[in-house]
């Protein structure tokens, strides 16, 4: 185990760092899309279970990071932008964060199963699963698609909430699904181009490591026609109203127009890679905004606002 | 859990910092044990909650299997 200060591990480890190995930044995203495929869906739950049904989502993504930065501490301890993570910071023994992450999973998806549904409960583990195994241990050292694939962990979310409050799985929370998997390359795949260095010090083969900036430019470019029309397809079935597609189709416009600009461009020395800092930032209000946007047209149309 | 005898290495501020540090997790530990305490009360009356418009029909039925030995 690679460890800064191991004198440090004679001290138990804060509670701060706990809480930092469920990845707060990150579950800020994983509790809103969660919210909003919640109010999207068509029906009602009471308050308290709603708060439950959202709190196991978060728990259980948090449960995934600790396993995630458990099985990853020596790969975080190479890259600069992850070697103050607790383990690699040496605040924190490896069992403890293992321990962690296995007593969050186990607690979010029980709690799940007896207060929401074992439907909702099975695909919560699912997800955990999906992100601590499938992507960690096995896609992400292997292949420069780990993040297509790996995306797939990040979607799941707004879909639990919503099968929290439907307890079925239909077309609509689907397509939350897949919008989600399709923003996640040209999202992560903006920050790789400015961070490659890093990534290619741990030996991961992310895709500007193994297929070149060009590839991934032109890559970030495809993923983003296709995610045009993706988020307007909830409106195109009648999932939505009129004010969610056309809030889809500005969206998603921009984000076409920033992908444009990075995925036709070549890169120079010195040139501070400012169209991908710029669509890597946009990348998370977007998500933010649609999001918001699909609750937004349930309202409206709830209160008669539009049909 | 490590205590500070298990570890000569320690001198005596550490071992105030060691205890510093297990009492701030305590602390953490009392109050997430107490929110899953309330939260699964709430979970409790809620769930029981919904349940109660069937609990007459319940006890009917009951009361006509009763009727239907007697």
């Amino acid at each position: 185990m690679t460890t800064a200060n191991p004198q440090a591990l004679i001290m138990p480890a804060d509670w701060r760092d706990f809480f930092a190995l469920t990845k707060p930044g990150v579950m800020r995203l994983v509790i809103f899309t969660a919210i909003c495929g919640m109010l999207a869906a068509p029906g009602s739950i009471h308050p308290v279970l709603g708060f439950t049904a959202i709190l196991c989502i978060a728990v259980g993504a948090g449960g995934a990071a600790a396993l995630n930065q458990w099985w990853e501490a020596d790969l975080d301890a190479v890259m600069k932008r992850t070697a103050g993570r607790p383990i690699p910071g040496g605040r924190m023994d490896r069992t403890s964060a293992r321990d962690f992450g296995f007593a969050l999973s186990g607690l979010s998806v029980m709690t799940m199963g007896i207060a929401i549904s074992w439907l909702a409960a099975a695909i919560l583990a699912f997800s955990i699963f999906y992100y601590s195994w499938i992507y960690t241990v096995w896609l992400k050292p292997r292949t420069p698609q780990n993040i297509v694939i790996g995306g797939g962990a990040g979607a799941f979310p707004p879909l639990i909430g919503w099968v929290a409050v439907t307890g079925d799985i239909t077309l609509m929370p689907v397509l939350l699904f897949l919008i989600i998997f399709m923003w996640t390359p040209p999202h992560f795949w903006a920050l790789a181009l400015f961070v490659q260095i890093d990534y290619s010090k741990a030996g991961i083969p992310m895709m500007p490591v193994v297929a070149g900036e060009r590839s991934t430019r032109r890559q970030i470019l495809a993923y983003a026609v296709i995610l045009l029309p993706l988020s307007m397809a909830p409106w195109f079935i009648g999932g939505t109203g009129m004010l969610y597609g056309l809030a889809a189709f500005l969206l998603s416009g921009m984000f076409l127009w920033l992908s444009i600009r990075v995925g036709l461009r070549t890169a120079t020395p010195g040139d501070g890679m400012k169209p991908e800092k710029r669509l890597f930032a946009y990348s998370i209000f977007y998500l933010f905004i649609l999001f918001a946007m699909l609750v937004a047209d349930r309202f409206a149309t709830l209160y008669g606002l539009q049909s | 859990m490590i205590q500070p005898s298990d570890s000569p290495m320690l001198n005596a501020a550490e071992t105030a910092a060691l205890r510093t540090r297990q009492k701030a997790r305590n602390k953490v530990m009392g109050l997430i044990l107490g929110f899953l305490v309330l939260l699964f009360f709430s979970i409790s009356i809620v769930k029981i909650t919904a349940k109660q418009p069937h609990a007459p029909a319940q006890g009917a039925e009951a009361e006509a299997g009763q009727a239907d030995h007697s």
